[in-house]
Order: C-alpha cells, then structure tokens, then sequence
C-alpha cells in the first residue's frame, strides 16, 4: 500500500517539466483520470450542495434575528454582528466560555494523556514489538467497538459513588479511553515506517535509546504524532453522550452547552447558528490541518 | 522486524553464561519488551472493560434506583423485556432501519463523488475540501442546523428554496415539506447521510487512487469500454474499501446519540437504542432494563465488528507484509 497522500499520485501526473515530462504526458493521455469537464461540473455542483448547510449556516450567523427567520430567505440582508453578541451573552448574562473551556481541557489533556499512553504502546507493537502484537492490536480495536451505552451506567454509577461526577478530570479519563485504541493503531502505522536499516545502523554506532528516539525515530513519527492528536482532539471535542451524562453545571462542554442553549422562546435562528459557528471553528481548523491523514485515522489506520 | 528481534535477544556474550542466568534475562529482555505497551494495555482494561462486566451483572438484576430496596436477582427478566416491551422493541427496529439506510445511502453518493474526485479537473483541491465540511461540523451544532436552520417548516431553507422557486413561476402557493414531524426518522437519515458521506468518499478515494494504474491502461489498450474496467478492475479493487467504510460507518453510527437527542429527542418512533438507553436509566432509572439493552447493542455490534475485524485484517496483512 502506498505511503504518499491520497493528493500526490496525481500530482506526479500532473508535473510538465523535467526530462521525464514527455513520458508523463504520453501517459497522460491514456489516464483515464485526465482532464474531464462534465465530471468537473458534476463534482462541483455536488461539492456546493455538500457544503451549502454550512455556507448557509455562517452566512445566517452574520444576519439580524428579523433577517434570519424569513421565507423566501433572505440571502442578501445586512450583515450583522448581533448574534455573535447575543451568543456571547450580551443580554442573558449567560457565557459560554466557561463550556468552552471545559472542552478545551478536557479535549487537549485527553489528547496529551492518549499520547503519552499510545506512543510507547505503539513502540512496542511496531519497532520492538513484544510476541503476539496482532493479537495487542486487535484487542485495542475491539474495546472502541464496543458501544459507549454499554459501559456508561456503571462509570456513571462510580463516579457518583467516589464523588467525580460533573469533574473535568474523570471526563478527561474517559476521553482518553475513548481515543487510545484509534491512537494506538494509528501511531503503529505511522511508526511502522521508520526505515528498519536506519535504526541498525544507529545501534551499531552505539546510540542509547533516547538518543534513538530523538534522532531517528522523532523525525519520521512527527507529522504522524501530529495527525492522531489532531484527530483525537476533533473526537473529544464532539462528543456528547458521555459529556451529558457525566457533567453539569461546573465541567459542562460546550456540546452540552449547546443543547441546552435553543430556548424555543422568540427567535433565535442566527444566534443557533453564531453559536454553530464558534463551536465548529476549532474542529474546522483542526480537520483541515490533518485533512492529508484524517482517512488513515478515521479508518483506524487501515487506509493509508 | 525478526532479524533484529533475534539479534537483540542474543548478544554474543550471553551465550557464555550458564543456562539459568541466561533464561531469567530472556525473560527479563520480554518484560523490557512489554513494559512501554502495559500502561495503554491496564488502562483500556479498567476503564472499558470492567464496566462492561458491571453492566452484564446490573442486566441480570431488577434495579431502579427510586425504589433501592427491591433490588433483586431478576435471571432473565430484563432480556424477556428488551425484546418484548413495544417501545424498545421499537428502538432495536429504529437503529437497525436508520444504520442500514444511513450506512447504504452515504457508501452509494460518497462512490460517486470519490469516482468524481478521482478526475482532473480545475479547482479540484477546493471541491474536495468543501466536501469535507460536513463531516468537520460539530454533530450537535450539525443537528441543530438541520432542525432550525434547513428542515424549520416556516423559515427553514428548505421550503425557503421552494418558496422562491414557485414564485419565479408566478406560483404563491409553493409546496411546504415539514420533516420533522411528517417523517422525522427521514429528516435524521438525512442528516447523518449529509454527515457521513465524506468519510465515506474519503476511504473509497483512497482506494481509488491506490489502484495499480498500468492495469487499467493495458485494458484501455485493449480497447476496455470505461463501464467495464469501472466492473472489472475498479469495483473488485475497491470491494475492500466499500466493506471497510460500510462496517466502520455501521460502528459509528449503531452509536449515534447526538442527531437523535437534538433533532427529535427521540420522539416519533425515532428513539435508537442508545438514546433509548439513555432515557431508561436516566430519567426512568431503569438500571437492570437499561443494562440488559446496553448488553443487547454490544452483541449486535459484536456481530457486525467480527465481520468490520476481518476486512481490517485483511488490509492489515496486507500493509504488515509490504
């Protein structure tokens, strides 16, 4: 299976100059992947449709509360930073950044944590791997497919019984359990492709273990270890059912946060929508940072 | 990865010692080997798996934690009414009708639009990534959207592009769709659809462009119609991409919570088993029913995952042997 990102077999198609230029462009001309202009419009058509919810949800953000609930819509109304203000809590008083800092902490100590549990572990299953490591690996796989319904009333019970319910750090432990296993399998993958010659030829030289890891394995896991935290930040970030269930008022998220926030009283369309917008930003941010591996990590490392 | 297992078990000077000292360091070498993998290994164990055996003990029991003092050894009790009691019996039906609808319909549109990303064509980075955006929307804040902003039945974008639409034809009278509350189990497929199909179209891309292209051009050469090399060499190469996006989809999606919780609350027979769940044990305080409902998704997801294990595997082997 090819290690280049989804983008780059066909870029190598696409690159006109160079002595092999004249090869690729005969080849080219039998790719049946080159230039197609109804396959082009087809995709963008879709692509606007696909994205169009979204289009529409920030655009309606900008728009006054009056603007917002019309019928027909009203695309071309004055933009407005209102509903920003009124999500921020300019009239209710109610802010939502203490939510949004929950999720912040609870999705980047999660994060942290995964990683500090999924880099050694992934060590041991691809560059010194212990005996069995297919069986470790499926292992891992198996607990993140089993439901989190089925395991919810009993953590929801411990936590009540020892006091940690509606703590960000009990939330934050199960964040970790949640992400470790899609961690682990990634971080395999992407430590599997340490060159094996290069970490011969650093023990023949007698280099210790950390220097092993600094020097020769950092470099080639580092845009690897960035894609699994990215990832498992957007998880953290988006969950809901363990968040409800365990937290309240003090380490609510912002998900939590949000369900909460439609009143059902007057109109509040754009405000929904400003609140949709600031709570996605950072997933938004995040995906299109770790767009390249987010295949690999959302198939479990499966699909490179 | 063998040889060098071999060779750092071994190092010349062991050989020497006596047989004893040499066998406890080999041991000693395993648990080195091991040490950094125990810490992830302990971890997952307590946090997932012990709960799990406390809810296949709290599914055998009669507990509601209103009434604590008849708690009690119910055998099967909670089993019989999963399977019985009308409104889970409803859940079970629900998940089974919204993961198969959504897992079908978001593999069908993502083949396309991966078989559409698949060719050149100007602005194609931008394409794609604005196919991306529905799956990088925070899903409550998605489902919130799809019930206010798109599906509201008098201001929503939906009818709002129908209302327009009919008015450039003189009409005032433009049909209304109301969603939500004619067919509310549609409006959640519909917008788990929207969500889920660029992860689908993102695995099946991947797989397209891991196909061996000199194939492909041999059977142009010889003069292939594009429908069947798309039957002969392209669908048999993706049957693997196809199956593992439909069984990751179908564990995820066997989950959803959060499209349910915000666009109906479940109501209107659109409850699955998770919001179902969630609603017997905690506003109901069904403990026993609600555990025995939790062991019942587990071993239809442990159905499906046998089958999700072995497609992982066998691209697994694949990658572990390259």
């Amino acid at each position: 299976m090819s290690t280049l990102t989804p983008a780059a077999p066909r870029n190598t198609v696409q690159a006109p100059a160079g002595n092999t230029g004249s090869r690729r462009r005969g080849k080219t001309r039998m790719d049946p992947t080159r230039n197609s202009t109804a396959a082009g419009i087809a995709a963008w058509l879709l692509a606007l449709l696909f994205a169009s919810p979204v289009v529409w949800m920030i655009l309606t953000s900008f728009h006054s509360e009056t603007d917002a609930a019309t019928n027909p819509p009203s695309v071309a109304a004055t933009l407005t930073l209102d509903a920003y203000r009124e999500f921020f809590g300019e009239t209710s008083g109610v802010s939502p950044w203490p939510s949004l800092i929950n999720s912040a902490t609870a999705s980047i100590l999660s994060t942290v944590l995964v990683l500090v549990l999924a880099i050694p572990a992934a060590y041991a299953l691809s560059i010194r791997p212990v005996k069995k490591w297919t069986d470790v690996m499926f292992f891992f796989l198996s607990t993140k497919m089993m439901p989190v319904v089925a395991a919810i009333l009993p953590l929801y019970l411990f936590a009540r019984t020892v006091g940690a319910l509606d703590n960000i750090w009990f939330l934050i432990l199960m964040y970790t359990s949640m992400n470790l296993p899609i961690a682990v399998w990634m971080m395999r993958s992407f430590l599997a492709e340490v060159p094996e010659e290069m970490l011969e030829a650093a023990q023949i030289d007698g280099a210790n273990l950390l220097l092993i890891l600094r020097k020769v394995i950092a470099p080639v896991a580092m845009p690897g270890i960035a894609a699994t935290a990215l990832i498992c930040f957007i998880f953290s970030w988006n969950e809901l059912l363990l968040a409800r269930v365990l937290t309240g008022v003090v380490a609510g998220t912002a998900p939590v946060f949000l369900t909460g926030f439609v009143s059902g009283q007057g109109l509040f369309l754009a405000k929904v929508c400003a609140a949709a917008v600031v709570i996605s930003l950072p997933v938004l941010f995040a995906g299109f940072a770790a767009q390249d591996k987010l295949v690999q990590g959302l198939s479990l490392g499966a699909v490179k | 990865m063998t040889t060098a297992t071999a060779r750092i078990s071994r190092p010349g000077h062991t050989a020497a010692k006596p047989a004893r000292t040499a066998k406890s360091r080999e041991r000693a070498l395993a648990w080195a080997r091991r040490a950094p993998l125990l810490p992830a290994l302990v971890f997952l164990i307590v946090v997932t798996q012990l709960p799990f055996v406390v809810t296949l003990i709290i599914s055998f029991l009669n507990w509601n934690s209103l009434s604590p003092t008849k708690t009690a050894f119910a055998g099967l009790e909670n089993y019989v009414t999963v399977l019985t009691d009308p409104d889970l019996r409803q859940a079970i039906f629900t998940t089974i009708i919204l993961t198969v609808s959504v897992v079908l319909a978001s593999l069908l549109i993502g083949l396309g639009l991966a078989l559409l990303l698949d060719k050149k064509f100007i602005g194609r980075g931008l394409a794609r990534t604005l196919l991306i955006a529905p799956f990088l929307v925070v899903p409550v804040a998605a489902a919130l959207i799809w019930k206010h902003a798109l599906l509201n039945p008098a201001y929503g974008l939906v009818n709002g592009i129908l209302t327009w639409l009919w008015s450039l034809f003189g009409s005032a009278t433009p049909p209304q769709l109301d969603l939500l509350s004619q067919a509310p189990l549609a409006a959640v497929t519909v917008s788990l659809v929207w969500q889920w199909t660029p992860f689908m179209m993102l695995i099946l891309l991947a797989g397209l462009q891991s196909r061996p292209m000199d194939t492909v051009e041999a059977a142009q050469m010889d003069g292939a119609t594009p429908w069947a090399i798309f039957q002969h060499l392209t669908l048999p190469h993706l049957r693997q991409y196809l199956e593992l996006g439909g069984l990751l989809g179908a564990i995820y999606i066997v989950q959803n919570f959060d499209s349910v919780f915000t666009l109906t609350a479940g109501g209107l027979g659109t409850a699955n088993l998770p919001y179902a769940i969630y609603q017997t044990f905690y506003y109901a305080n069904e403990y026993g029913l609600a555990s025995a409902a939790g062991v019942v998704v587990v071993i239809g997801t442990i159905i499906v995952a046998t089958f999700a294990l072995r497609t992982v595997f066998s691209l697994f082997k694949k990658e572990a042997a390259r």
